[in-house]
């Protein structure tokens, strides 16, 4: 079976430092839901961005989808990450000059095989930005009419979460997608995502604080003093 | 796709983006602007001198000789003896001669007194002799010929009265009342100061000055039309001659020859040479404001170059969300490159509305100011080299953020460190 995910004696450390990621195996399946955790500076960050091919400077292999990513030039990475990869961020980080639309569609100028997979599914880019902001709960009337820095904290959340999802990359990576949001908008946010996920057959590798959401998941890595997956 | 995503951007920086064009339009429309007026005045001055071989005037220097006698700036010290102009025209060398006598005027514009073979002879632009839009050269002592540009500014028409005054001011209380001229013809427009000229005969001049010494009438000595018509009116001097030779082989020997003269002393100058003597004299002015116009290009440039740097500071973030969506850094530059350029190529069309709506508004004021025709209409080629200029400067000054953007073009921010 392909993993999407593969981290074979992963070993990082900032210089001067004792290595802040410590990982001999990990494993993650298509469709597979990750739920990453750990105290403050456990690196779960670092290891988010060693995945992402953010970060350079590691030992051992990081393999996304069968390419191993030290292997791939910079360039490649970079296409490699539009290709496979959505990334949904703490702060959304949305394009605020953007409209909704415009912004869901972001990823699919940057890679032709999400362009592809999108007007695949819905006949064209914007329609599928259409279908998986309806999906995701936004009144259709703000999808061209609003710019995202216009829309409340929930919105852009959500609006992120289509923008990760779009052209079905292989893997979503989250980091505390949900800090900013209440109980109840949480639990209504991971709700969607994963019923959109479980459409997708994308794989997810969430980092997060919140104890509530671990209970979601089936597979958990705790990073800290001691390295438990 | 990336231009959407520049353009988007620049909209959302609408207020210093639209200063940032209007900066680079005005200081287009004015690097454009001097390059027609250089270009439109140096096409006016070839074209009038086109047909003639040499111009012959009394002893002066060249440039003067040939602002008097073709472009009516300014006047002559002093003139030629009639006698010299026949040996002139008898001479064998000489194809045609074309008299000129200056010094009267009519509400601002000059008369000049010649002969019907200047409606023969003379030739402007490219070969073109000269054609009448309404009626016919000299047909009487008292005919007037107006040129296109009087006669559309005056109002005349074929028929019309026209009272000449004594001297080339805008108005003159010394007029010629009581020898009346009469429009015989109304030139087509040539491009030339001929348009801003009225032509009378040599006779016709002379006859209006019959009974005046020193510029003023004498009382008692007031000549009627028909009195005049009964004197011999040959003129004993003119102002300048203009000569075409049957070879041009002989001009050089012709020009020697006369300047040599001792007998009336004359200046015979090569029009064409004389032209370069004034653009050599013109060319340090010309350059001056060239290079002040470039200059204020050069700045409306800088100000740009300053607001995207500005702006690329501030869009750390942004360029940060582009990079983790997995656009390479080389994109992200060309994302900046892109903004400069729409920037740019949006100031350079504002700037050639701007020049071809200033030139339609000073058209007008131009012509009758300085004589100056600019015309309407499509760019010169040297224009298009400007423009390209521009739009170069536009790539340079994008390319500077563009290095910064790719310096900054790190991503690994967005994620929170724990």
């Amino acid at each position: 079976m392909t993993h999407i995910l593969h981290l074979k004696n992963l070993q990082f450390s900032w210089p001067g430092q004792p290595p802040v990621i410590e990982l001999d195996q990990l494993h993650l399946a298509p469709g597979e839901h990750l739920f990453i955790q750990g105290p403050s500076g456990s690196g779960k960050t670092t290891l988010l961005n060693l995945i992402t091919g953010l970060q350079p400077g590691y030992h051992g292999a990081v393999t996304v989808a069968g390419r191993e990513l030290a292997r791939l030039s910079s360039r490649a990475r970079d296409q490699f990450r539009a290709d496979h990869m959505g990334l949904l961020f703490q702060q959304f980080n949305l394009l605020p000059y953007l409209n909704l639309v415009d912004n869901v569609t972001l990823p699919c100028t940057l890679s032709a095989a999400r362009r592809t997979t999108a007007s695949q599914d819905s006949g064209s880019v914007d329609r599928e930005a259409e279908r998986l902001l309806t999906r995701l709960q936004l009144p259709p009337q703000l999808f061209r009419q609003r710019r995202t820095a216009e829309l409340s904290i929930g919105q852009q959340q959500r609006v992120a979460a289509a923008r990760a999802l779009i052209g079905r990359p292989a893997l979503i990576i989250a980091d505390e997608p949900t800090s900013a949001l209440d109980h109840a908008s949480r639990d209504h946010f991971i709700q969607l995502l994963f019923e959109e996920l479980e459409q997708s057959g994308s794989t997810l590798l969430m980092v997060s604080h919140d104890p509530a959401l671990a209970a979601r998941f089936p597979r958990h890595l705790q990073l800290g003093a001691a390295t438990i997956c | 796709m990336l231009i959407r995503l520049a353009w988007s951007s620049l909209r959302s920086r609408w207020a210093t983006a639209l200063l940032t064009l209007c900066t680079i339009a005005l200081s287009t429309a004015l690097l454009l602007g001097v390059q027609q007026i250089r270009e439109h005045t140096r096409q006016n001055f070839m074209a009038t001198v086109a047909g003639t071989d040499l111009i012959v005037g009394a002893r002066s220097g060249p440039i003067q000789l040939l602002l008097y006698s073709l472009f009516h700036i300014g006047s002559a010290t002093s003139n030629i003896q009639w006698s010299s102009h026949e040996t002139l025209q008898h001479d064998a060398r000489v194809d045609w001669t074309i008299p000129l006598s200056l010094g009267d005027s009519h509400r601002g514009y000059r008369v000049v007194g010649t002969s019907s073979d200047l409606f023969r002879h003379y030739r402007y632009a490219d070969q073109q002799a000269l054609s009448f839009a309404a009626g016919e050269p000299f047909n009487d002592l008292f005919s007037i010929v107006l040129g296109a540009e009087v006669a559309r500014q005056l109002g005349y028409r074929l028929g019309d009265p026209v009272i000449i005054a004594h001297g080339s001011g805008n108005t003159s209380f010394m007029q010629h009342k009581h020898m009346p001229f009469k429009i015989s013809g109304i030139l087509q427009p040539t491009g030339t100061p001929l348009d801003r000229a009225l032509l009378v005969s040599l006779e016709g001049l002379e006859a209006v000055h019959l009974g005046w010494r020193a510029g003023v009438p004498l009382p008692g000595l007031e000549v009627s039309p028909e009195q005049a018509r009964q004197r011999n009116l040959t003129p004993k001097e003119v102002t300048a001659i203009l000569v075409g030779l049957k070879s041009r082989l002989h001009t050089f020997h012709l020009q020697r020859e006369l300047n040599q003269r001792r007998t009336d002393p004359l200046t015979a100058i090569l029009p064409g040479v004389a032209l370069q003597e004034l653009w050599q004299l013109l060319g340090v002015a010309e350059k001056a404001l060239l290079a002040v116009s470039a200059s204020a290009l050069l700045i409306g440039m800088i100000g740009m170059l300053a607001v995207l740097l500005a702006a690329t500071q501030q869009r750390r973030h942004e360029i940060a969300i582009l990079r983790a969506l997995g656009c390479p850094p080389a994109r992200v530059a060309l994302l900046l490159i892109q903004e400069s350029l729409l920037l740019t190529l949006g100031g350079l069309l504002l700037g050639i509305l701007l020049l071809q709506a200033g030139l339609a508004l000073l058209q007008a004021p131009l012509l009758s100011q300085f004589g100056l025709m600019l015309s309407l209409g499509a760019l010169t080629p040297t224009q298009w080299q400007i423009c390209a200029l521009v739009l170069a400067l536009g790539l340079i000054s994008g390319l500077a953020p563009a290095l910064l953007a790719w310096r900054l073009a790190s991503a690994s921010h967005l994620i929170r460190r724990n």
